[in-house]
């Protein structure tokens, strides 16, 4: 297994989901499947977190609250994308409000597809999002050496 | 010179063991829950990990702010641990927090200021008994210096046991577990995000932590010296008796409810009033 980024902190958001998905996001912190085993901690503040777990398609009010969110998590940060609404719009995709998937608002690192998305696979998705983060993390360090 | 040795030890000790204390209680909580848990050295991980974080300052009192809040808890713990006036340490404590309060509402965030006013009713309702709990160590061994107070004959607690059992809902306030838990919502964290550290990221965020387990070591001591006294064998059972106080604290906090914060003000000041009132009420009158 590559190195992966120890202290991962999670922060939830539902972009306009049916709900299928965040239940099963949340599903993912109970005793059954324990995120915490992996360190990974689930916040609600965007300034402490390091995953942007988006579920649900972006609509055209969710836009700026997704963009607000992602601006506000100091670097390194990845995004995972939750379900098929969040990976590409999924069954709301030609909805009149619908932009398409969270890739056309922010930079998406890891796709995690399903309808809703398994607990199983959203750990998945994290876990490879973590390898991510760490390569990010270490260039992150080299630009500041770098910078300095 | 044993002085300038504990001092150092807890300078240096304290942030490594408060933080595998804080790994110990995550882990043991998370079994509580029938879940397997972070290892037990995630807050070191957590902490390099901040260390590591880009710095999103939303000013630049906060970071000073928060420095201020870590020094004046490392000089309580260390006067506390080098035997000096444990009524001083308990006020530079109070003054500590102080400087976290302004951090937090240093910032415009209205879920920090909540936090921050949160904090402050915290501090008043903890206050008083912190206070008697002074009176109450120089009532039974005749000083306020703590070298005075471990070197008596017989430990603290047989004249004080109200005040220990004050002292110990005071902890769980102070090293905001559960049913005390309004000012940073570390369990409920969606209620007002994390209330006083909501804008605290990385680096910041940091220290405000290496603080926190400076404040769980100057607790633990403080329960430890209700039990020291001048024989050898006193310091090993005041250091069981810590890890029993710790352990109770995470039980307590895994099987209690949050409270609202007029409720914790209320409480705190009902067991102030009559564990730590009528224990100094006796004191006196036997004296
Ligand atoms: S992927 Fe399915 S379950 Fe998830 S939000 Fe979309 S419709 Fe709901």
């Amino acid at each position: 297994m590559a190195k992966l980024a120890k202290s991962p902190w999670l922060l939830h958001y539902d972009g306009s989901s049916c709900n299928g998905c965040d239940i099963e996001v949340l599903a993912c912190t109970t005793p059954v499947y324990d995120i915490e085993r992996f360190g990974i901690y689930n916040t609600g503040d965007p300034f402490q977190a390091d995953i942007l777990l988006i579920t649900g398609g972006i609509n055209s009010q969710s836009e700026s609250v997704v963009k607000q969110i992602y601006s506000q998590m100091p670097e390194p940060k990845v995004v995972v994308a939750v379900g098929i609404c969040a990976c590409t719009g999924g069954v709301f995709k030609e909805c009149y409000n619908i932009k398409g998937g969270v890739d056309t608002v922010i930079p998406v690192d890891v796709y995690v597809p399903g309808c809703a998305a398994r607990p199983q696979a959203i750990i998945d998705g994290v876990v490879q999002a973590l390898e991510i983060l760490q390569k990010k993390r270490d260039d992150f360090e080299q630009k500041k050496k770098a910078g300095a | 010179m044993i002085q300038v040795i504990s001092v150092i030890a807890y300078l240096v000790g304290a942030p490594l063991l408060g933080g595998f204390l804080d790994g110990c209680d995550r882990t043991v909580s998370a079994r509580m829950q029938g879940r397997q848990g972070p290892p037990l050295l995630q807050p070191f991980y957590d902490l390099s990990k901040l260390f590591h974080k880009q710095i999103l300052a939303v000013n630049s009192l906060q970071l000073l702010l928060n420095l201020c809040y870590l020094v004046l808890l490392a000089i309580a713990g260390a006067m506390l641990f080098a035997g000096a006036d444990i009524l001083m340490c308990l006020f530079i404590l109070s003054t500590a927090d102080m400087f976290l309060i302004v951090a937090a509402a240093s910032d415009s965030s209205p879920y920090s200021s909540i936090g921050a006013n949160r904090e402050m009713i915290q501090v008043m309702a903890c206050e008083p008994l912190t206070l008697l709990m002074a009176v109450g160590f120089y009532l039974t061994t005749g000083s306020f210096q703590v070298k005075d107070i471990i070197a008596q004959p017989v430990s603290a607690v047989v004249m004080m046991p109200g005040l220990l059992f004050g002292f110990f809902v005071i902890m769980a306030v102070k090293l905001r577990k559960s049913p005390f838990d309004c000012a940073t919502s570390h369990h409920a964290h969606q209620e007002i995000v994390k209330g006083l550290t909501t804008e605290m990221s990385g680096p910041t965020f940091a220290i405000m932590n290496i603080a926190e387990y400076y404040e769980i070591i100057l607790m633990l001591g403080i329960v430890a010296i209700f039990f020291i006294n001048a024989t050898w064998w006193s310091w090993i059972v005041a250091l069981v008796l810590c890890a029993v106080a710790f352990f109770l604290e995470t039980l307590w906090d895994n099987i209690s409810a949050r409270l609202k914060w007029m409720t914790l003000f209320k409480g705190c000041w009902i067991v102030t009033l009559l564990a730590g009132g009528i224990n100094i009420l006796v004191l006196m009158l036997i004296r």
